[in-house]
């Protein structure tokens, strides 16, 4: 049994302590907004923060999320209000198919909480997410956008 | 009631508890002809388009199409309002169900439109060749060959708009006693100026549902369009931001396992032997199911599955194919293509030219790996998965499960990519979890693929072969074209035509053998003929020492749409003007889809020998644009989907087997490398051409023709690599 915050909430899965955050959080935490792309690593697709730091929860053994808290994009916004990222990504019409932008937008999120105005080089080395529909240009603007901006919250 | 008209065939009716509702019936293809099927064989008129206005004045598109992130629903449901005169904020997006009424017609006859009556490339998988039935056609729901907007909305959507809203104002006119002709449409509202009165859509609907559809409904005059040409935002975009958008492995049910499937490396290969019991030992693991081409773990999570699937060492046989790898591969190419001709440039000219070209299979790799969750009971069959042709998964389920179509549910989720990967032909994800949910029935089973299933068992964009000539004369112009290449067939043979002013070109297609299994990639042919004819005529303009912007204008003479858009991104590109150091441009167009797009690579070689893009400005004529920052994106993202090919993408075969497995060996573009995309449209008059596909082909070519104008060198096989 593992015990740790998520979103905010107190939670305990039942799960063997090898599975990735990715499935428990899916599976057992009911939460699908989190998504999986390759289970290796390389896409960012099932990006999260532990501890406002962006992970990819794909290659995070529900064991050593314990007594720590995580983050998904359900619990980004603050109630009903939506954390900047997201709200700059309707605003710019960033996604296409969407799958990708769970993961891209906590990846972002994470990035503008300990740099709120990053460099286009620092946005290139802090964000590797692959977005398959090439929603680049967008997640650029709409990062800049922000600059300064973002909000220090998390769920 | 129902009634045809010039174009179709309108039905009307009342919703339950008031209310409007308007289908526009199918156009179905017969084998040289269209034809319009006034009836199912059960007696039904076959309905495509259907539009609700209810009594609290809503007006809600029904759409038989899916959202993969091209935002066609809300364009399509645009074009409906504009012709309704419908207050936008008050339409509301429907996605069809798979339901034959919503079988969409309307893209068939957009293509033979075009085409002239051919089936094109990417559905023919979908066709039954041996009786060429007309219900094969009809029966498609599909999303694909950038036709959404263009056919759905142009064919469909705008006459169902134009009906509804004179059913409406004559609705109006009986309740007033008015001339109609004193009545107007405006923002989901009829209005009599003279009384001053007026009543909304909703107030009227269910008096207007007792009319009469009208025998030609008069469609607005394009400089009358107040919200079509508007940016709108996408109805889809605000549940993809925070989580709550459910694509197809996002679906929950009570009971529901999880299936992880290893199917055999080969194509063609079967399940042999394989012991289960090492599955069996992992917790959780409820079944190991042996399918005829694969084997499944059945377990109670997802991870547990795979672990238990990565514990096995199933046998497969390899259908004598074990021994193929990409270079016997080519070697068949070249073998079939030695059967059609030497390939030598045509005699005759001051000079010849003749250059081999070679692309490879590519897989689709959509960022959601395929999946599908089925469950089989009491004889019934319920599948939910993201597909682009719901009512033809429907179909491949009830094969799967042995049960009449009738007795299947089709829900269609969001795709996680599409790019033609989950069109009619590859339902494989479909029949497997249908199968495997069959053996554990009355639960439900999610098989989802890893990513390395998904890499490895792709229908595949095919490799081809081609070889291109031509003579030039004494002012180094071409005088003769050919281009022999191998290719799945005659379908190939639209897109390898060349788009220049050239006489008699010799296109000659010959059947390679198709080792992997293939299918339509983003673009499909032109994908790749795109990349040889505008390298080649590249070659031709060097060869012929002229600039080669202005070797195409001078060959596109009586195309003014073509050398628009080439001197459109010639000119956004600074085309002529210097380059920043180190640094090329190269230029190319391709028209496919009914749509001209040029573009313009800047170009740049890293220190590690890499090829790098900086940037691409491009000019795009698809006629009329419906949502202008929709559009845009498009092309935005195909640029980057066809860059990403460019670079990086190959599938190469060992011992019969993909040798690629993800993303590390099958690398996508970044923001880190990803290229600043400049777009602009030409509108035009033109009929309307596809937006989600266009965007890919040129960018290929055009960045071959920089890193030739940068270093001399002529790639002339994908991707692009330095000698």
């Amino acid at each position: 049994m593992i015990e740790f915050t998520l979103n905010g909430t107190p939670t305990r899965f039942e799960v063997t302590p090898d599975t990735p955050l990715l499935w428990a959080i899916r599976e057992q935490g009911g939460l699908t907004g989190t998504k999986f792309g390759c289970g290796i690593g390389a896409c960012g697709a099932c990006t999260v923060h532990i501890d406002g730091v962006a992970v990819r929860s794909c290659l995070v053994p529900i064991a050593g999320v314990a007594g720590r808290a995580v983050t998904t994009i359900e619990g980004l916004a603050s109630g009903l209000e939506l954390h900047a990222a997201q709200a700059a990504w309707i605003e710019h019409q960033v996604p296409q198919c969407g799958y990708c932008q769970s993961g891209m937008i906590m990846a972002i999120a994470a990035l503008l909480e300990s740099n709120p105005r990053p460099s286009d080089a620092e946005i290139d080395a802090s964000v590797t997410n692959i977005c398959r529909c090439g929603t680049y240009e967008r997640i650029r603007t709409a990062i800049h956008s922000l600059a300064g901006k973002a909000e220090v919250s998390h769920g | 009631m129902g009634k045809w008209t010039r174009r179709a065939f309108i039905a009307t009716g009342s919703l339950v508890g008031g209310g409007l509702v308007l289908g526009v019936g199918a156009i179905a293809l017969a084998p040289n002809r269209l034809r319009i099927v006034p009836k199912r064989a059960d007696g039904h008129e076959r309905l495509t388009t259907w539009i609700k206005i209810t009594p609290d004045n809503e007006v809600v598109a029904v759409i038989p199409h899916c959202e993969m992130g091209q935002g066609a629903l809300t364009g399509v449901a645009m074009m409906l309002a504009e012709e309704l005169e419908a207050d936008w904020g008050r339409v509301r997006i429907e996605e069809a169900p798979a339901e034959d009424v919503y079988a969409n017609g309307y893209m068939l006859r957009g293509f033979g439109a075009e085409m002239g009556m051919e089936v094109p490339r990417w559905l023919e998988r979908a066709v039954d060749y041996g009786t060429y039935k007309v219900a094969d056609f009809a029966g498609l729901q599909i999303t694909g060959g950038s036709s959404s907007t263009r056919s759905t909305g142009q064919l469909g959507m705008r006459v169902a708009g134009a009906a509804a809203r004179e059913m409406l104002l004559e609705a109006a006119a009986a309740r007033w006693s008015v001339p109609v002709g004193e009545l107007s449409a405006r923002s989901s509202q009829v209005v009599h100026g003279p009384t001053n009165r007026s009543a909304t859509y909703g107030e009227l609907a269910s008096d207007a549902a007792a009319i009469k559809p009208p025998l030609h409904p008069r469609l607005k005059p394009r400089d009358q369009y107040r919200l079509v040409g508007t940016p709108q935002l996408r109805h889809d975009i605000p549940s993809k931001v925070d989580g709550t958008a459910q694509f197809g492995i996002d679906v929950v049910l009570p009971e529901m396992l999880y299936a992880a499937i290893a199917a055999a490396p080969v194509p063609g290969g079967k399940l042999a032997a394989v012991d289960p019991e090492p599955a069996k030992t992992v917790p959780g693991v409820r079944e190991v199911v042996r399918l005829d081409d694969a084997v499944a773990v059945v377990a109670d999570g997802y991870w547990q599955a795979l672990q238990a699937l990565r514990a096995l060492q199933p046998q497969f046989t390899d259908a004598g194919r074990g021994a193929m790898d990409s270079e016997q591969i080519y070697a068949a190419h070249a073998a079939a293509l030695d059967a059609v001709g030497s390939g030598d440039a045509p005699a005759g000219g001051a000079r010849t030219i003749a250059a081999e070209y070679r692309v490879p299979y590519l897989a689709h790799a959509t960022m959601e790996p395929m999946c599908a969750t089925a469950r089989f009971a009491d004889g019934r069959c319920e599948v939910w998965a993201g597909t682009q042709d719901p009512l033809n998964a429907r179909r491949v389920a009830a094969a799967a499960a042995d049960v009449d179509t009738a007795d299947v549910v089709m829900h269609n989720l969001q795709l996680g990519g599409g790019f033609g990967r989950r069109l009619p032909g590859a339902f494989d994800y479909v029949e497997q979890a249908v199968r495997v949910a069959k053996a554990l029935t009355p639960r439900p089973v999610k098989l989802i693929w890893s990513r390395e299933e998904d890499m490895q068992h792709d229908y595949y964009r095919p490799a081809v072969v081609a070889r291109m000539g031509s003579a030039l004369d004494a002012e180094g112009r071409p005088i003769s074209w050919t281009s022999y290449f191998t290719g799945a067939g005659f379908l190939d043979a639209p897109a390898a035509a060349p788009i220049y002013g050239i006489d008699a070109p010799d296109v000659r297609v010959v059947d390679a053998p198709m080792h992997l299994r293939t299918g339509s990639w983003r673009s499909v042919a032109s994908s790749q003929h795109g990349f040889f004819m505008e390298s080649f005529i590249d070659e031709l303009a060097h060869a012929a020492g002229r600039d080669p912007l202005g070797y195409r204008i001078a060959l596109l003479s009586g195309k003014p749409r073509h050398r628009a858009v080439l001197e459109r991104a010639a000119a956004m590109a600074g085309w002529g003007h210097a380059v920043p150091e180190g640094r090329a441009r190269g230029i190319a167009i391709v028209e496919c889809f009914g749509t001209r797009v040029a573009e313009v690579a800047e170009v740049g070689i890293d220190a590690d020998g890499a090829i790098r893009v900086y940037r691409v400005d491009a000019a795009v004529d698809c006629g009329l644009v419906v949502n202008p920052d929709q559009a845009l994106a498009q092309i935005q993202g195909a640029i980057i989907f066809g860059l990403s090919a460019a670079l990086f993408h190959e599938i190469t075969v060992e011992r019969g087997a993909v040798v690629q497995r993800s993303f590390p060996d099958y690398d996508m573009i970044r923001l880190a490398n990803a290229p600043r995309v400049n777009v602009e449209f030409l509108e035009s008059d033109a009929p309307m051409g596809g937006l989600g596909e266009p965007g890919v082909p040129p960018i290929a070519p055009a960045v071959a023709n920089a890193v030739f104008a940068l270093t001399g060198q002529r790639l002339r096989s994908l991707p692009l690599r330095l000698a």
